[in-house]
């Protein structure tokens, strides 16, 4: 009897650990559902969004040329990008069997300028880089997020869920605490999201700049007094995965307007 | 979403109800996904509740502290609590901010979080003792509570920016404060 008594006890303790572990079953929502309707209307409208100035800012880098060069990304791309395709543009961040590893937008586009337009290569989340990463995404707005989640991406996917799932800092609070169990609750006056990733980059009315994914996981690691992972770490790209997978059939929003 | 993928759970909202909800779902709809988190976290958690980073010391000012009885019976470092500075850190938004998650009986202030209970009657349901608990390391009694420690033993804090290394969430005196000021919410 004593061992059935242990065993119940065990059976609850972990039943109540999967109760809070698990999203809560909740259908996937866009940060779009969690912001104030104002805030709504600002990214609906094409001359209040701020973000689109930054995509302005990426139209004309993308058709700029290096100095010593002719080519610019237009030149293969077209003007406005038009022969980019949205679909693709949702796989991303993709795998790569050249690296082993993912590759992400901001990568693709940077590796793609520096062998075609001979420019220098740019260290991650430049600020040119983050123009053009805003202004490729843009073109792919309403497309559906489809990161691959099978193949050698499981693996990949698993990792990053860990760290999703690993409490950091002196607040020491993990990712899925705020974003999977409390989205909607209330954090002082702010309503909290699910945390999801296809607005990114986003314009962050807290900071009043664009924002790419890596950028933001960054400065949720600072709010919670946690050392933030480098740009290049593979922490901080095995998040950003595992957080643009979960956005998986979002359309993409990118420049979305969050706090 | 991984887990949540393999399993349907019914909708539930509050914490309370996920409870009973995961009951429901793990009688009807158990596969072998949840067999695999199940262990893994029950094993995670085993060993996540007592890693201590050898490497820092524990500072010098840091008192140990002891819990019997679901409390902590003995005030930190024998201090003594000032109620009015306790308010005053409970609603600092850079200190104690518990407004971040919880409401408290505060005139003037609107914005307030609805992660944590209200705090509004919490001495009339809980002892100084229990209160002090909760505030110095809540994960002792609930190791899956969203709330930081304020008194957590700062070696066993996950990758601390460099000027938190070593530090608690709030001094010893300020915990007290916080608790005198709690306890005053009858």
């Amino acid at each position: 009897m004593k061992y059935i008594n242990k065993l119940m006890l065990l059976l609850c303790s972990a039943l109540l650990a999967v109760s809070a572990t698990m999203t809560l079953a909740g259908e996937v929502k866009s940060g779009y559902e969690f912001i104030k309707p104002a805030t709504r209307e600002m990214q609906d409208d094409d001359f209040e969004n701020p973000g689109l100035l930054t995509v302005e800012q990426g139209q004309q880098l993308f058709n700029s040329t290096q100095q010593g060069a002719d080519k610019s990304c237009a030149s293969c791309h077209g003007e406005d990008g038009e022969n980019l395709k949205p679909k693709v543009l949702a796989r991303y961040p993709v795998y790569s069997k050249d690296v082993a590893s993912i590759v992400t937008l901001q990568q693709r586009i940077s590796r793609c300028r520096d062998d075609n337009t001979g420019s220098k290569t740019l260290p991650t989340d430049h600020p040119d880089l983050v123009a053009l990463e805003t202004f490729v995404r843009n073109r792919a707005i309403g497309e559906p997020v489809n990161v691959q989640t099978d193949g050698p991406m499981a693996d990949l996917l698993a990792a990053g869920e860990e760290l999703y799932r690993t409490r950091f800092g002196l607040i020491d609070m993990a990712c899925y605490q705020c974003h999977d169990i409390y989205p909607g609750q209330m954090i002082r006056g702010q309503k909290i999201s699910q945390g999801q990733a296809n607005g990114f980059p986003a314009y962050r009315l807290d900071t009043g700049e664009i924002t790419t994914l890596n950028q933001r996981i960054q400065q949720c690691l600072n709010l919670m007094r946690a050392e933030p992972f480098d740009a290049d770490s593979e922490e901080i790209r095995l998040m950003g995965l595992y957080i643009m997978s979960r956005s998986n059939g979002l359309g993409i929003e990118t420049p979305a307007i969050r706090y | 979403m991984g887990a949540a993928d393999s399993v349907e759970l019914t909708p539930c909202s509050l914490y309370q109800k996920a409870i009973y909800c995961s009951v429901v779902s793990a009688v009807y709809k158990t596969d072998m996904k949840v067999h695999k988190y199940l262990i893994t976290l029950l094993l995670a958690g085993s060993l996540l509740s007592g890693v201590v980073n050898a490497e820092d010391a524990l500072p010098d000012d840091y008192c140990r502290w002891e819990v019997t009885d679901y409390t902590i019976k003995e005030p930190l470092c024998g201090l003594a609590g000032d109620v009015q500075r306790g308010r005053e850190i409970a609603t600092d938004g850079s200190r104690g901010n518990c407004l971040a998650c919880h409401q408290l009986p505060v005139p003037g202030v609107e914005a307030y979080g609805t992660i944590g209970p209200p705090l509004e009657n919490i001495a009339a349901r809980l002892s100084v003792a229990m209160i002090r608990l909760r505030v110095v390391d809540t994960r002792s009694i609930n190791p899956l509570s969203i709330m930081p420690g304020f008194y957590r033993d700062p070696r066993l804090i996950n990758r601390p920016a460099t000027a938190f290394r070593g530090r608690t969430f709030l001094t010893a005196q300020q915990v007290e404060d916080v608790i005198a000021y709690l306890g005053t919410l009858k």
